[in-house]
């Protein structure tokens, strides 16, 4: 496929606000999570939690959206320059000529959840009356709304991999010359449902996540805000691109992977098909390792099976914490940052990793040159989405 | 180098399926919108009992899982295709607002009672995730939402997926009411879903041409049938009505659907004689 330029990209996490904070906390392995502290009530586990959010409302332009999951997507594209750079695209192309694609898996709950501890008799208290706010799409709307943006706006919502798949659809509407411009990414704020949904699945770990680690025991929840602005090379011929995507289903289980991790396979292969390259020049993969005991193993058997001895693969979540629907964005921001500043994010959290990918997996952070690298979102109901970025040029 | 504006995408369509109270499939659908003075049958069951399922998930889906997957059973069947090559979007305005009521309402009281179950059935790809895999369907799935532009947005991207990649993609729309405090605001007050299986050029499955032209925002076409027009008023899926109105009938027409706030569709559809 033709590449897309990455013009612009972001990342706002438990690791902090942009992309210095992200690479400075990778390259000394520095997490952010902490024990739970904002649940209404207790949940022993561990989050990964954006500091002062509490004291950022949105300004009253914009106080029907406010709420924390739009002051994080705020928050967020403050950072890097990113809202100046999606403003140059639009002037450049024209507002309708620019998509909003957001993934998100909470949207706004967070509002609702409010809205039922304190009830007005039988109806939502006045001052969340507000519609646009209990819907997954008050993401979408309210970053079309603050970035004035008029073209393609839609919501994805399939759990971890919402906010990968966005990339894929910019490249099908930009392809076909819909839009000239995307703004791709994703956000998704701690809440109660998400909290003791997990936790009501067993599937959250009482102790910091542990990817790949053989004493793993579940995922540690986060929040963040990712963002992408995507073109066509032309714009900036010097960006890091997107090569290529893969998307599958598992057809299997609602909330086990394919335990032969098939549809992992399948999105790895479209991923490399598209790219025009092949397994052996992947120098880097970021892994879905979100902790769990199946994930896991299956990923770390699809990793040694797929790429070769010399990729280096880390999860990275360790450092935020599983973040859902934001997962795709800032990982694939992340990933960015290993081709851009030539770093292997070490797996944080692992001290005996799985014999099937110990030679691949990065326990420690690496300075080395990436110049084409994966990144692997696998969501709840066999959701797959696998991205590959490269350098500039390191493609056909 | 800068791509030439395009603003117009076809699609050619191979299978439609549909059910609402006392409507069960598209034939039935298809019946009463050419008829102005025909209504649901009131005998129908209340809700519905797609094959494609097995047994227990029949039993145990959430009625908006049912709705979609017996839509999208329909399309597919008519279409002639096979279930598990067809690539899916899954679009709700509010996905299962039901399961939001009562998650919201425990997590209010007693978080640590809230159902594994109903959990893992909340999120908005509940049915992507029970149609791929009763489907055997290793295919890329999604489930998006655009609020109330939910079915002009998702089509756009239906098209889309069609035109780049030329191959057929399985649309499903559907909504179901809310419950509780929630339900005030989320526009949907009955259940609707309907279903097109859209293909990248004509074949003798074809039972219509979509040309869809894209434009800045410039209102709805509103469906004429008046039981189309209860329809939409109560549930946000059933905005795509006006086509489906279009699809019913034979020859040629022309609405306007929106796709976001600040853009349009204006569809000219063409039906098969």
């Amino acid at each position: 496929m033709p590449a897309l330029a990455v013009c612009a990209h972001t990342a706002t996490s438990a690791l902090g606000r942009g992309l210095d904070a992200h690479a400075a906390a990778l390259a000394r392995m520095r997490g952010g999570l902490a024990a739970n502290d904002f649940s209404q009530q207790p949940l022993a586990c561990f989050i990964g939690r954006v500091a002062g959010l509490e004291d950022e409302a949105l300004g009253d332009a914009w106080a029907d959206w406010d709420c924390r999951n739009n002051r994080l997507a705020w928050l967020g594209l403050q950072q890097d320059g990113f809202a100046a750079a999606v403003e140059a695209a639009a002037t450049a192309h024209g507002r309708a000529r620019v998509a909003v694609l957001m993934g998100t898996s909470t949207g706004s709950i967070g509002a609702t959840e409010e809205a039922y501890r304190r009830l007005d008799g039988a109806r939502l208290p006045a001052d969340l009356r507000r519609p646009a706010l209990h819907s997954l799409h008050s993401l979408a709307g309210f970053v079309a709304a603050a970035l004035d943006l008029h073209g393609p706006c839609l919501t994805v919502s399939t759990a971890c991999s919402s906010s990968a798949k966005v990339f894929a659809m910019a490249e099908r509407m930009i392809r076909l010359g819909l839009v000239d411009a995307a703004v791709v990414g994703g956000v998704d704020t701690l809440c109660e449902s998400v909290l003791f949904g997990f936790n009501a699945l067993e599937l959250v770990s009482p102790e910091p996540c542990r990817p790949f680690d053989a004493a793993r025991r579940g995922i540690s929840i986060g929040e963040a805000a990712g963002f992408a602005l995507l073109e066509r090379v032309g714009r900036a011929p010097a960006a890091p691109r997107l090569v290529g995507y893969g998307e599958s289903s598992d057809a299997h289980h609602m909330s086990t992977p394919h335990p032969q991790g098939l549809g992992a396979a399948l999105a790895l292969h479209d991923a490399l098909a598209r790219a025009g390259v092949h397994a052996d020049a992947v120098d880097y993969v970021n892994l879905h390792g979100t902790a769990t005991p199946a994930n896991d193993s299956v990923e770390a058997a699809w990793l040694a099976r797929h790429l070769p001895a010399r990729t280096r693969a880390s999860s990275t979540k360790g450092y935020t914490g599983h973040t859902l629907g934001a997962a795709g964005a800032i990982e694939a921001a992340m990933t960015l940052l290993a081709i851009e500043r030539g770093l292997v994010p070490g797996n944080l959290g692992c001290d005996a990793p799985e014999t099937a990918c110990a030679a691949q997996l990065a326990l420690a952070s690496e300075a080395r040159r990436v110049d084409v690298a994966l990144s692997n979102s696998f969501g709840f109901g066999g959701n797959n989405a696998c991205l590959a970025f490269a350098r500039a040029g390191a493609t056909a | 180098m800068n791509g030439k504006p395009v603003t117009a995408l076809n699609v050619w369509v191979e299978g439609i399926g549909a059910w609402a109270p006392g409507i069960p499939d598209w034939a039935h659908l298809r019946a009463l919108l050419r008829d102005q003075a025909a209504g649901p049958d009131a005998g129908a069951p209340a809700r519905p009992t797609p094959a494609a399922l097995p047994p227990g998930e029949r039993r145990r889906a959430p009625v908006g899982v049912l709705i979609a997957i017996e839509a999208a059973a329909q399309a597919v069947a008519m279409s002639g295709r096979d279930a598990a090559t067809l690539p899916c979007i899954f679009a709700s305005a509010h996905g299962d607002a039901g399961i939001m009521d009562y998650m919201c309402a425990t997590l209010a009281q007693t978080p640590r009672e809230m159902s594994p179950t109903r959990f893992h059935n909340s999120v908005h790809n509940a049915a992507a995730g029970y149609w791929t895999i009763a489907a055997a369907c290793h295919a890329a799935s999604t489930a998006v939402s655009a609020r109330a532009e939910s079915f002009g947005a998702s089509l756009l991207e239906a098209a889309v997926q069609v035109a780049a990649e030329g191959q057929a993609v399985l649309l499903v729309a559907s909504d179901v009411p809310g419950a509780g405090p929630l339900g005030e605001m989320i526009d949907s007050t009955e259940p609707f879903g309907c279903a097109l299986v859209l293909a990248p050029a004509a074949s003798a499955a074809t039972v219509a041409r979509l040309d869809l032209f894209l434009h800045s925002a410039s209102g709805a076409t509103a469906a004429r049938h008046p039981h189309a027009q209860a329809l939409a008023a109560t549930n946000l899926s059933a905005r795509g009505l006006p086509l489906l109105e279009a699809l019913a009938a034979a020859g040629t027409a022309t609405l306007d659907l929106p796709a976001s706030p600040t853009l349009g569709l204006t569809i000219h559809t063409e039906v098969n004689p």
